[in-house]
């Protein structure tokens, strides 16, 4: 009769993975991202690659805001800064593909860890409104520095190739996407067992407490910006990659606030809550898409209307998680599990 | 010297309509450190019912006016007691996303009702161009600042000497102390609320006499983030002088610089100020510093 998770031994609570139950749950789940592609059409796919890339970029917001506390609007503009870097660095400098992203990806870590410059002398919403005009400055600068970015041109960006494969449909997409996405989900995991992520948390629950203790802030919070500035600029790149085209819009104040709207409503301070988040948000505009194409027989002014839906509900369902269940979708995944886990005497 | 005098009335009119969606920021602020990302929704809104009020129903425009405000603060209250007051206490984080949220709602609402196209607006205020010294400007935008002006003043007075405004700054100085003196709390902020969404509402309708309503109206939202920074998040006379400033600063710098720089200029101030003095010109100085 078990009547929850308890960790008798430091090698357990330690453990990545800390259940058998768990261990099955992460089997099936990469025997399902590994068999998908082979069953999906292209536009489910499409989704699938855009969930990825969100992903990789909701990991990165949330080291920075779930982990450490420190709230940031201006993902969108360090996504630019990836997305143009690896752009620029493939077209101009015909640099190859991985090669480009990597350097992109150190680019924008550098460029948060300046605009994290501001997280020293400020908090909470003072931060926030600094990192909100770090966004709009970051993409002032692309919309009107033609000589580098092209201004407000789309910048095209060629295929990228691997293993002699050009990948540009999304099936070859998919693996690298995934991949990726994996990748950056198993290191952030490691992350926070290293003392750096305890760091972190440590300054996100009592920044002062956290410095007594002996931990720079300076350094780590500058560390933790460059860190999540870096997955963020990953995803960045991998936009820029998939899409073939870097445009500014796709970069703007909407898209920081997404990004936020992901981990808050996946769960803050958890990757499984990202990639929650990321998929949620992402397949959300998909459905009530379809939702509206299925109903145009029994409403006809639908479609033209569907933007301001779609607008509406994201609102909507950002406040409604806030006050329901501030812990996201992964509380709520918790939950279940508890509820099955301690069936029959589960209340 | 004529284009100094276009680009300072301009760029006055632009701060006092800034200054006046400040105002109603601050004001929540205030009363219950919420920071408002969906003030400049609050302008759209006034300045579409307004539009409707004068279009659709062919009101005149002083009973248009009276019942916009009244859907002002309407509004307002619904928002304070359907979104804000379930997260009294809860982490600043949720409260900025909670207004984000509501800004989206809110746009989507006005989108759905009235569309997304830019429309002139039946001007209720005159237009025709007035000389001043050299310059030519529009008669409308005199009016906006004088609009501005008198309800800088109203606003003071409401402070000084009425029972509310009085409450309202005990509670932003102490909730607890206010509460044990028998103020309402929660009144108080359904009055900040409804406050901030009526002057917005006015700002918002003498936007619209100005350029017309559309939906860009909404930007004014992030523009206010300058503003009160600069004069300070809690200070109703920094929200006037920093509106002006930045107004000025805007208009001054696309006049003569160019280059769109206008629409970045305020943001660098932006960080300036939270580096050197993050209380502004006038805050409290009781910022919480790392």
């Amino acid at each position: 009769m078990v009547s929850g998770i308890f960790h008798t031994s430091y090698e357990s609570d330690m453990a990545l993975r800390r259940t058998p139950a768990q261990k099955i749950r992460i089997a099936l789940f990469i025997l399902f991202i590994l068999v998908f592609p082979f069953f999906a059409d292209k536009y489910t796919l499409t989704l699938a690659n855009q969930v990825a890339i969100a992903t990789i970029g909701a990991i990165g917001i949330n080291i920075l805001t779930g982990y450490t506390g420190q709230i940031s609007l201006g993902q969108g503009g360090f996504m630019a800064v990836g997305a143009y870097a690896a752009g620029l660095m493939t077209v101009r400098m015909g640099l190859p593909w991985w090669a480009s992203i990597v350097i992109a990806s150190f680019v924008t870590a550098a460029v948060g860890a300046v605009f994290g410059i501001p997280s020293l002398r400020l908090k909470g919403l003072y931060l926030a409104i600094a990192t909100l005009a770090a966004q709009e400055i970051i993409l002032w600068v692309v919309t009107h520095w033609k000589a580098l970015t092209g201004g407000v041109e789309a910048l095209v960006v060629p295929d990228p190739m691997l293993f002699g494969i050009r990948i540009n449909s999304d099936f070859n997409f998919y693996w690298l996407a995934w991949a990726l996405a994996g990748i950056t989900a198993l290191l952030t995991i490691n992350l926070f067992r290293t003392h750096y992520g305890r760091a972190f948390i440590a300054i996100r629950d009592q920044d002062i407490a956290a410095e007594v203790m002996g931990i720079d802030l300076f350094r780590y919070k500058l560390l933790a910006f460059a860190i999540s500035s870096f997955y963020v600029g990953l995803a960045g790149s991998l936009i820029a990659q998939y899409r073939s085209i870097v445009t500014w819009e796709r970069f703007t104040i909407d898209v920081s606030v997404l990004y936020l709207a992901m981990i808050i409503i996946g769960g803050l301070g958890s990757v499984s809550g990202s990639l929650f988040g990321a998929a949620f948000m992402t397949l959300l505009p998909a459905f009530l898409t379809n939702a509206g194409r299925a109903l145009r027989g029994v409403i006809p002014s639908i479609t033209a209307i569907m933007p301001f839906i779609q607008q509406a509900t994201f609102g909507l369902v950002i406040i409604l998680f806030l006050i329901l269940e501030p812990e996201g979708i992964k509380k709520l995944w918790e939950d279940t599990k508890d509820y099955f886990r301690l069936w029959p005497f589960s209340y | 010297m004529d284009l100094f005098i276009q680009l300072t009335l301009t760029g006055l009119t632009n701060g006092a309509i800034l200054a006046l969606a400040a105002l109603g920021f601050v004001l929540i602020y205030k009363s219950s450190d919420v920071i408002n990302f969906a003030q400049g929704e609050f302008l759209l809104i006034g300045a579409y019912v307004l539009f409707a009020m004068l279009v659709q129903f062919h009101l005149h425009w002083t009973i248009g006016l009276i019942l916009t405000l009244v859907v002002a603060v309407g509004v307002g209250v619904a928002v304070e007691r359907l979104v804000l007051r379930p997260l009294i206490g809860e982490p600043i984080i949720s409260v900025i996303m909670a207004t984000i949220g509501l800004s989206s709602l809110l746009r989507a609402i006005v989108s759905t009702i009235w569309g997304n196209q830019p429309r002139a607006f039946p001007p209720f205020i005159p237009s025709k161009p007035v000389h001043i010294l050299g310059a030519t400007v529009g008669a409308d935008r005199l009016w906006a600042i004088a609009i501005a002006v008198v309800m800088l003043f109203l606003f003071n007075l409401f402070f000084t000497r009425s029972k509310e405004g009085i409450a309202m700054r005990a509670v932003a100085d102490d909730q607890q102390a206010a509460m044990s003196m028998g103020i309402s709390v929660k009144h108080i902020f359904a009055w900040a609320w409804s406050i901030a969404a009526a002057t917005a509402a006015i700002g918002g309708a003498l936007v619209a006499n100005i350029v017309g309503v559309g939906p860009e109206l909404a930007g004014f939202g992030l523009r206010v983030f300058p503003v009160v920074i600069l004069g300070g998040l809690d200070s109703i006379p920094g929200a006037i002088v920093g509106g002006l400033i930045i107004g000025l600063l805007e208009a001054y710098v696309g006049g003569y610089l160019g280059m769109g720089l206008n629409q970045v200029i305020s943001f660098i101030v932006l960080i300036i100020i939270l580096m050197v003095r993050p209380y502004g010109l006038f805050g409290q100085e009781i910022i919480e510093r790392v």
